[in-house]
């Protein structure tokens, strides 16, 4: 008997199940993340919505947290997350880029490299106890918006670094060579070449940070952020660098834990503004990655 | 051909990388405004030969020179200013690499790099070293769009029109013609032997006969070692001196 070339032998029909297996098994994996992630939001939505109105989220908080908004909470961590990354952000690029451009391959090198791996991953209680002390009691700069800032900064400088060095090290080494061969010093190489094609993975990195920055509250609990603070509503520089403020994460947990007879829907509405506004910046990430990327070159 | 001076003269080269010695002390010069063919095997060092020229071989971190490169009586291997050195020697690897600019900005780069601003200048340059690697006819109207966005053999004289565009002394070109088409290669073969009126040419190939229409004089790089360098007609001549280069031009290696 002459099979012809298109009859479905026993092979093919057992490689057809097994494609079948692992593509519902994947499809089980994705929905497994992504639907507790939609009933969160679903969640928060439901219980948390009813509150929030403009005047929520412009009015400082009265009666002991039971009434009036989040205005000043909201501010403070606006505060935080700007000062944290105006530092640390141009600090861990241009220390990626000469990690991963300009160094050479040692045993100091390597040192680094693994001493940033590790720090990414210290818990932020122990970035806490760091900020505190050097900070806010040997700096002294006490308790206020600029030490928790600077915690936050330490804390997220070896993320943005390891993310950097990442986007750096995806330009292909030949179009280093290329700039080379024709006389281009590093810095030309690096300016011309380099940076503009990994320049959507690194603002991706940095984006990245700024819901941990916001999200993270052991940070600034020892270092700049109080339990209540009243600031004059209406204006964005309500704050000064030097005085203490309030956070959403850390209003969170006070709400949640401190305060008795808070209303109920109170800490939804927390979580869901600090879950909104992250969103926010990461859609705008997104939207600047795919422009950014439109323009990818090869 | 023989001309007084030098232009590049190389004396006991040694190279390794880590412990693996690649090249075992070669020693030749080359003439102003000559071609020098160098054939052989893969693995022979041609490539490692060439990145030393240019000092290229600083980036690979466990590499290890010595010997002396001369090249316009300069020493090439303590010069501080490679960027001049990797100006005055012109490099087209042998695997084409667009960057990721526009055509015109592929070949304005390195003069730009170099300090030229003036854009009459700029224009006037990009158009010769486009004409000089048969590409200009092909690009003339979509200067503006992306250099990798070209075809492979396209790319790769985009390739040599960049390593012309900063006015070389020396051109080192490696395998160049391993992504080009037959016709194509004779037109910028043709460039070559034109380019030769000012230029020093180093012509790594494969293409043994390649090495043969062009080349003044040829070497035979075999295992790191200079088996031959001769005239190119008595290296390609029935009685080489050395029997190896007789049997590998003809494919009798091995």
């Amino acid at each position: 008997m002459s099979a012809s070339p298109f009859t479905v032998t026993p092979l093919v029909r057992r490689n057809m199940r097994r494609e079948l297996v692992a593509r519902i098994v994947l499809g089980a994996m994705v929905a497994a993340m992504v639907l507790p992630l939609l009933a969160i939001i679903a969640y928060l939505v439901a219980k948390g919505a009813p509150l929030i109105s403009f005047k929520f989220l412009t009015t400082n908080p009265t009666h002991g947290m039971r009434e009036g908004g989040i205005w000043s909470a909201l501010l403070g961590t606006i505060y935080l997350v700007v000062i944290a990354l105006a530092v640390s952000a141009p600090i861990g690029v241009l220390c990626a880029v000469y990690l991963n451009e300009y160094a050479k391959d040692n045993w100091l090198t390597r040192m680094i490299n693994l001493a940033v791996v590790n720090l990414a991953g210290v818990p932020s209680i122990v970035h806490a106890l760091f900020g505190l002390g050097a900070f806010v009691l040997f700096a002294g700069i006490g308790r206020s918006i600029l030490a928790a800032s600077l915690t936050l900064a330490i804390m997220t400088l070896p993320v943005i670094i390891a993310s950097t060095k990442e986007a750096l090290a995806a330009v292909p080494m030949s179009f280093r060579e290329a700039c080379w061969n024709v006389g281009a010093s590093r810095w030309q190489t690096i300016w011309s070449i380099v940076l503009p094609n990994s320049l959507s993975g690194i603002l991706t990195g940095v984006i990245l940070q700024v819901s941990r920055t916001a999200g993270e509250t052991a940070p600034i609990m020892f270092t700049g952020a109080v339990f209540f603070k009243k600031i004059q509503p209406g204006t964005l520089f309500a704050y000064s660098l030097t005085d203490q403020c309030m956070a959403l994460s850390m209003h969170l947990y006070t709400v949640t834990t401190q305060v008795t007879n808070a209303p109920e829907p109170l800490p939804y509405a927390i979580a869901l503004v600090l879950l909104g506004a992250v969103l926010a910046v990461n859609a705008a990430s997104i939207v600047v990655r795919s422009l950014l990327r439109s323009r990818k070159k090869w | 051909m023989v001309n007084n001076q030098p232009k590049i003269s190389v004396e006991n080269l040694r190279l390794s990388y880590g412990h693996r010695e690649v090249l075992h002390g070669l020693s030749f010069s080359v003439a102003p405004k000559e071609i020098l063919g160098v054939i052989g095997p893969a693995q022979s060092g041609k490539t490692s030969l060439l990145r030393c020229l240019n000092r290229t071989i600083d980036f690979v971190s466990n590499a290890f020179v010595s010997g002396s490169i001369t090249i316009d009586g300069e020493d090439v291997l303590r010069t501080s200013d490679v960027h001049t050195l990797r100006r005055k020697v012109g490099m087209v690897s042998p695997l084409p690499v667009g960057l990721p600019l526009s055509i015109y900005d592929n070949v304005a780069f390195a003069p730009r790099c170099g300090g030229i601003k003036n854009k009459d200048e700029l224009d006037a340059r990009v158009e010769r070293c486009l004409r000089q690697a048969a590409l200009w006819d092909e690009v003339k109207d979509r200067l503006h769009t992306l250099g990798t966005k070209l075809s492979g053999g396209q790319q790769q004289r985009l390739t040599i029109a960049r390593a012309l565009s900063h006015d070389p002394e020396i051109l080192c070109l490696d395998e160049f013609s391993i992504a080009i088409d037959p016709v194509t290669t004779m037109r910028i073969e043709d460039v070559l032997k034109e380019l030769k009126s000012h230029m020093t040419i180093l012509l790594v190939t494969n293409l043994v006969q390649q090495a043969r229409r062009l080349a003044d004089r040829t070497m035979f790089l075999w295992n790191g070692e200079i088996v031959e360098l001769d005239r190119t007609e008595a290296i390609f001549s029935n009685q080489p001196r050395d029997k190896r280069t007789y049997d590998y031009i003809h494919g009798l290696f091995g």
